[in-house]
Formats: structure tokens, C-alpha cells, sequence
């Protein structure tokens, strides 16, 4: 059971306050820059408004989702009380204490840098201040799931870690070790400048140690999705997960595979060497490993919750899956937008490829769709999930829980086509007006409108899914049986000692990281000549 | 979960993944490094060694053998937030004191119907920069260019103190009208930002001028000058470029709008 209810709460109604805001801006966006609205008077304000947007849904909203997941995992899967207690509600603090210190400039104007930073240009202190406290609160956290597994794994040496708790600190691990290019390039580049110790940066080394974090990032948001896939679908479909093993060496490839790859983000930059660029590539590719075993495994794991249903023929089981069930529906929308984002995707890891769509909007159309929309449904799921456990009350509005899963996956598809298609277009990034009405961007405004259209969506989901938590915090009170997690169709007794620790797959992806960034970073580092004045952003000035 | 130890004898496991990390490093790293640029038609590496280090990023540095000379003199001057220090009393007191001799056509006060720049409450940073590129001659003026001669450095960051110490002029826009599309929007499909980006009423970059209140046949003949290459004092051409694809109707809307005055 939970023995710490309103810490998780806390975490949970934090992240979601932010992304409801942040949601907010983001449609706001998108109907400021379409045909649909004039040129925005002030471009400033359009840019303050990505950067609200981009920093609260990538590093705050994921961030607490994680933590507070990260918590209830290990609650309910040790079986034991959270060793640490304090230092959580520390780290909770932190975050939120450096989202306002963060936010609060952004808001003024003060740092309308967009939340991947972009130096030469400089913003506010306090903005960066603030990101440093939510990096160091979420560092609280990993070093709690790692205290906490390893106690617990000195009072239970006999049995092998439960899959959830593996899954969780692996998760935690990897932001641990991916935080760490960011927190450097902010500690060691922007803070001096931006508290004007230095008048100069090199601004290509920060784009580097910025990819260091860049990609990772996207597997730590990744991290709590694929979890609830092995974890939670199988048990809550009324079925079996098809291979424990196979979900733990998915989760230790992760660890090793998605960090030393963010160099593909950085296929136009010319201070890094091709070489390098093509070594990235093929180390973004090989993330297609644990990928495929993800989708190979939990279709087979549906697959058996089908049979167990009473399901028949080659295709025919998929009739007799619960469609009703929110988790069944959440697992399918979440395969399906994975499936087109990572086709897309891979456009964008291939060096040659992805020149044809670099710094387009199909960048943008692409992570929404992996991160707001693969990844972001299952957070939903998983809050509906673990609600009644954290309220002590039932979730009753199922109708409404479906309707606004199925927003959300209509929202996002009508989203993000059109916005990977304007992309192809040639429609840059990062602009706050078009001037449609000339021939050559005139073919992108119908499918702009669109974008706009899916963004409507997105919001009235957004605001259901807030409904349906609000009124589960209103439902009458019942005890809810002790939660669960997925059982194996053979539950390890055994697991290989590799698959129950963490030293290998953490002491390969550091190496990796030197193999692959030792050289680029050290190359900059030591060159006289890389670096550039700062651009002070200020909008007051 | 029935508790039974985890399988002893993990070296297997260990051997395997750093065996199988190593052949995937490898092999993209001779592909990466050394194969691909090699294999490339018409490769412009003579060596092994030369692929290899062209691919991790080393740049050969050559020896400059020949500059574009544009045929005039261009600004000398690196503009940063530090390129002056905070004004001491005594800087604008000798700046005030030097500023005497522009006041025929600047003002008693840096105001003035002269149709010369007005200066009250300039960017220290904008009028530092152009004296200096009077006295370089990057920028070139009958009556300023004599006038520069004989001012030291010092001179000239004391006038720059002191006229950036008088009150500014406030904008004043009639609120009937919009403001021109030129100055809020620029005109993306030509590549001109928008005036208020670096000018005011958006944003301010350091080296650029305060235009709110800027008598508009100045501004009209400087952005004409630019048009024309006659002015050439701009960083990387950033003004010519713009003035070369404004239409004389937007260079009037332009200078107008900033000229608005109660």
C-alpha cells in the first residue's frame, strides 16, 4: 500500500497544474501564428510564451510525473515504507520553488530564450537559477531510488528486484547521468554569463553539452510510459505480461543506447565532426532495440489478455480486447502515435535524411507527437491508474475518462500530421508570423489551421482530464483493494545477476558518453577561437 | 516471486555486453572516421590520416592569402555591453562641458529642429560608436567629420555619458492609428526585421539607436544613405540590407511613425 499518499498527490497536482498552464500557452501559440490571427504585434510575447511552455512541459511537468511515480513504485512494489521521507519533501520543494523562480522571469521577459536555451543569447539569472533547483530536486530523487532499492536489496538478497522498482531506477539513472550535460553548460557557461562574470561564450560547446541531455531527456519522459506498459497493461486488461526478462533488458539497453546520441540533434552544426555525427547515428538507431522488444512484448502481452478473453484467429483476438477499459484504449493510442513518431523519427536521426527537414516544423510535429502524445497519454493512464490508491475513492466517470483519451489521441494526430507536413514544406521553425498571403507559404495555411484545430482539441481534453481528477478527489470514500502490478506469464524466480543490478549497463553508458563526447567537448573546450559576445535578452531594456 | 537467489556467474553477461559495445563502437567509428569519407567520389583527403582528422572536427587553419577590400573604410568598433562603463558624475560633467561646441546644431539640451539626430537620452553605446567611426571615417559628414578631429577617446565617451544622462524623448504614437507594418512586423519574405526589434518599442540591442522622437528628414536621408552605400558604417551591412529592400513608402511610413511628437 501508500504510506505516503500526499507526497505523491503533491507531486502529481504540481505537474499537472503546470502542464494544464502550459497547455494553455501551447494552443495560444498556435492560433497566434496561423492564418487565422494577424501578425502578432509584439513578437516578444510569442517567444516568452514558447519558453513558458517549453520549460514547464519538458522539465517540470515530466520531471514531477516521474518523481511522484518513482515514489508510489517504490512504495507499492517493495512493499515498504519510502526510506528518506524528508529529502523527498525536499526535493519537492526545490522544484517547485525553482519552477516559480524560473517562470517568474520568463513571464516579465526577462528570458525569452526558449527552454533549449540558445546562447549567444542571454537571459535573466533567475531563470537558469530556477532550472538548476528543479535539476537538483529531481537529483533528490534519484539518489532516493537508489538509496531505496539497494536497502532494500540488502534486507532481501534472495529475490530477484521487482520489475517495476528496476524499471523506476533505471529511469532515475539515466536523468541522473543526462542532467549532467545541461547542469554543465548552465553552471560552467550561462550562469557566469548571465550574472556577468563573462562577456563571451562558446556557444557551440554549449549546444554540445546541451545534446548530452537533449535526447536522453526524451527517454526519461519516455521512462514512466514504457513502465506502466510492462508494469500496469497487462495486469489491468486482465492479462499477463509475456517476459520479465525481456522488460528488464529493454529498460538496462535504454540506459545504454539512449544517452550517447544527442549529437544527431546537431546534423547542421559545424563545429562537430562528421565522424562523430555519424557515430551518433548509429547509436540513435540502435535504439530501435529496446523499442522493438517494448512492442514485441506487450503486443504479445495483450495478445494473451485476448486469448484469456476468449479471442481467435491470426487478428481475430484483437475483437475481444476490453476497448472499454481506459488503460486498453490509452496503450493502443499511445502504440499508435509511437508507431508514426518513430517513423518520422527516423528522418530525423539520418544524417543525409534529415537535411531535408532540419530546423523545419516537422521537428516540433515530430516530439509532440512522441512526447505529448505517446508518452503524455500514458501519464493520464497512469494517474487514472493509481488515483483511487492515492484519494482513497473511485474514479466513476469512466465515460468521461474514454472521451478524454480519445481527444487527446484525435487532438494530437490533427496536431501534428498537418505539422510534420508543413515541415516537408519547407515552414521553419520558431517564428512568431508567416506571411502567408505569398505564394510561397500560401500552401501551408490550410494544413496550419488545422494544427490550430487539433490544438482546440487538446485543450478541452486537457481540461477533462482535470475534471475527472478534481472529481475523484470528490467521489465518496471506499477502500481500494491492495494495488498490483503485472504478473509475469513466468514470474522470475531467478534473473541473470546483470538484469537484478544496475553496475554494467551504468558503467557502459559512462563509457560510452566518454567514447562518444570526450573528443567533441574537449576539442572546443581547448580551441581559443570558438567563442562569441553574449546577446543580453531583455525585453525591458 | 518465489525467493531464490539471482543466477550466479553474471561474467557471461559482462563479457557479452562489453564485447558486443566494443564491435558496435568500432565498426561505426572506422565507417564514421575513416571508410565513408574515404569511399566518398572525388574525396578531397589525400590520407587516412587527413579523413580521420577532418572527421573528428579538426579545422586546418590556412594562411590568409588574399582580403576582399571593399574599396572603403568600415567600423572599427566591437560593440558590446561593456564596451563603456557605468557613467561616473565627473565623465558626464566633462562630457557636458564638451558638448558645448554641438549645441549649434544639437540642441542646448540634445533637442533641437535642425533636422540633425537628436541626442537627449541616447544610448551611450550608439553615440560613442559613431563618433568613433567619424573619427576613423567608416562614416563621413561635412560638418561632424571636422568637428571629430581633435576629441580623444575619452572625449568621446564623456559625450556619450552625458548625452545619454539627459531625459530621453518619450515615444508618441497617435492611438488612432496603427503602427506601420514595416516597423512592428518588418517584412519577413524580404528579410527585413522589424524597426522596434532593435530601435525601440519592441526591443533594444546593444549599438543601436533610440529613433522615438528622431526628426524624420534625418531618418529619411539616413536609410536613403544606407539604400545607396553612401552610408557603410553598419556591422555587416545589417542596416544596407534592410534599407536596400525598404520601398520609398515604407521608408516614409517608417520615419514618420518614429517622429510622432505631441
Amino acid at each position: 500500500m501508500l504510506h505516503h499518499k500526499r507526497l505523491v498527490l503533491a507531486h502529481f497536482w504540481l505537474a499537472f497544474g503546470a502542464f494544464g498552464l502550459a497547455l494553455l500557452l501551447g494552443a495560444w501559440q498556435m492560433w497566434v501564428r496561423s492564418p487565422l490571427h494577424p501578425w502578432i504585434d509584439n513578437p516578444e510575447h510569442y517567444y516568452r510564451s514558447v519558453t513558458a511552455h517549453g520549460t514547464t512541459m519538458g522539465y517540470v511537468f515530466p520531471t514531477l510525473v516521474a518523481m511522484a511515480f518513482g515514489y508510489a513504485v517504490t512504495e507499492l512494489s517493495l512493499k515498504r515504507s519510502l526510506i528518506g521521507i524528508r529529502w523527498a519533501w525536499a526535493g519537492w520543494i526545490l522544484v517547485a520553488l525553482g519552477t516559480v523562480t524560473a517562470i517568474v522571469p520568463v513571464s516579465l521577459g526577462l528570458s525569452s530564450v526558449l527552454y533549449t536555451f540558445y546562447p549567444p543569447m542571454i537571459g535573466n539569472p533567475f531563470y537558469y537559477i530556477g532550472l538548476v533547483l528543479v535539476v537538483v530536486g529531481s537529483w533528490i530523487w534519484v539518489a532516493l531510488m537508489v538509496v531505496n532499492v539497494y536497502a532494500w536489496k540488502r534486507a532481501n538478497p534472495e529475490v530477484p528486484v521487482p520489475l517495476p522498482m528496476y524499471a523506476s531506477v533505471v529511469g532515475s539513472l539515466l536523468w541522473g547521468w543526462t542532467a549532467v550535460g545541461a547542469a554543465l553548460e548552465l553552471v560552467f557557461q550561462i550562469l557566469p554569463a548571465s550574472l556577468g562574470l563573462t562577456h563571451t561564450i562558446d556557444a557551440g560547446l554549449a549546444r554540445v553539452f546541451f545534446s548530452w541531455t537533449l535526447h536522453a531527456i526524451v527517454y526519461f519522459w519516455l521512462m514512466p510510459a514504457y513502465i506502466a506498459y510492462y508494469t500496469i497493461v497487462p495486469r489491468a486488461i486482465g492479462g499477463r505480461l509475456f517476459s520479465d526478462s525481456m522488460a528488464r533488458l529493454a529498460f538496462a539497453l535504454f540506459l545504454v543506447v539512449a544517452m550517447p546520441i544527442g549529437i544527431h540533434h546537431l546534423f547542421g552544426d559545424p563545429q562537430v565532426g562528421a565522424g562523430f555525427k555519424f557515430v551518433h547515428s548509429v547509436f540513435t538507431a540502435l535504439v530501435a532495440i529496446p523499442t522493438f522488444l517494448t512492442v514485441f512484448t506487450i503486443t504479445a502481452s495483450v495478445e494473451i489478455a485476448a486469448r484469456l478473453r476468449g479471442g481467435k484467429g491470426a487478428l481475430g483476438w484483437l475483437k475481444a480486447l476490453p476497448w472499454q477499459n481506459p488503460m486498453m484504449l490509452a496503450v493502443a493510442f499511445s502504440f499508435v502515435m509511437l508507431g508514426f513518431g518513430g517513423a518520422g523519427g527516423l528522418i530525423n536521426m539520418s544524417y543525409q535524411l534529415d537535411q531535408s527537414i532540419h530546423n523545419t516544423q516537422w521537428v516540433t510535429g515530430h516530439f509532440h507527437l512522441i512526447f505529448a502524445g505517446a508518452i503524455v497519454v500514458m501519464y493520464f493512464a497512469i494517474a487514472y491508474d493509481l488515483w483511487p490508491h492515492l484519494t482513497g475513492r473511485a474514479l466513476a466517470d469512466m465515460g468521461m475518462i474514454r472521451a478524454q483519451l480519445w481527444t487527446w489521441f484525435i487532438g494530437m494526430i490533427v496536431l501534428t500530421f498537418p505539422w510534420h507536413w508543413v515541415g516537408i514544406l519547407g515552414m521553419p521553425r520558431r517564428m512568431a508570423f508567416y506571411d502567408y498571403s505569398n505564394s510561397a507559404l500560401s500552401p501551408e495555411a490550410l494544413s496550419v489551421v488545422a494544427s490550430v484545430i487539433g490544438g482546440a482539441i487538446l485543450v478541452v481534453s486537457g481540461a477533462l482530464f482535470i475534471t475527472v481528477l478534481v472529481r475523484g478527489h470528490l467521489a465518496p470514500r471506499l477502500e481500494p483493494p491492495e494495488y498490483r502490478f503485472s504478473v509475469a506469464v513466468h514470474p522470475p524466480r531467478t534473473v541473470p545477476a546483470a538484469l537484478n543490478g544496475f553496475g554494467l549497463w551504468v558503467g557502459l553508458m559512462l563509457t560510452l558518453t566518454v567514447i562518444n563526447y570526450g573528443f567533441p567537448i574537449f576539442h572546443l573546450m581547448f580551441r581559443s577561437d570558438t567563442s562569441v559576445p553574449i546577446v543580453h535578452i531583455d525585453a525591458s531594456r | 516471486m518465489s525467493p531464490e537467489s539471482p543466477r550466479p556467474g553474471s561474467n557471461r553477461w559482462v563479457a557479452a555486453a562489453i564485447a558486443i559495445t566494443v564491435l558496435i563502437a568500432s565498426l561505426s567509428i572506422i565507417v564514421g572516421f575513416a571508410w565513408l569519407p574515404i569511399a566518398e567520389r572525388d574525396s578531397p583527403f589525400r590520407s587516412v590520416w587527413d579523413a580521420i582528422c577532418s572527421s573528428a572536427g579538426l579545422v586546418r587553419t590556412r594562411p590568409i592569402t588574399e582580403v576582399v577590400n571593399p574599396g572603403y573604410k568600415t567600423s572599427t568598433v566591437v560593440v558590446s555591453l561593456q564596451m563603456l562603463p557605468t557613467a561616473t558624475a565627473e565623465s558626464i560633467g566633462r562630457g557636458g562641458t564638451l558638448a558645448a561646441r554641438c549645441t549649434m546644431c544639437h540642441g542646448a539640451r540634445g533637442v533641437s529642429d535642425a533636422n540633425t539626430p537628436n541626442l537627449s537620452g541616447q544610448y551611450a553605446p550608439a553615440i560613442y560608436k559613431q563618433l568613433r567611426d567619424f573619427k576613423s571615417g567608416a562614416r563621413t559628414n561635412a560638418i561632424m567629420t571636422p568637428m571629430i578631429e581633435n576629441l580623444s577617446d575619452q572625449d568621446m565617451r564623456d559625450l556619450a555619458a552625458y548625452y545619454a544622462y539627459l531625459p530621453r524623448l518619450h515615444p508618441y504614437h497617435s492611438s488612432n492609428e496603427p503602427a506601420p507594418q514595416i516597423v512592428i512586423h518588418g517584412a519577413p519574405m524580404r528579410n527585413i526585421p522589424p524597426c522596434a526589434a532593435c530601435h525601440g518599442a519592441i526591443g533594444y540591442k546593444v549599438g543601436t539607436e533610440w529613433l522615438e522622437g528622431e526628426s524624420p528628414v534625418y531618418l529619411r536621408v539616413q536609410l536613403e544613405a544606407f539604400a545607396s552605400g553612401e552610408r557603410h558604417n553598419d556591422i555587416s551591412e545589417q542596416m544596407r540590407n534592410v534599407a536596400r529592400g525598404m520601398t520609398r513608402a515604407e521608408i516614409e511610413r517608417a520615419a514618420a511613425y518614429y517622429a510622432g511628437q505631441p
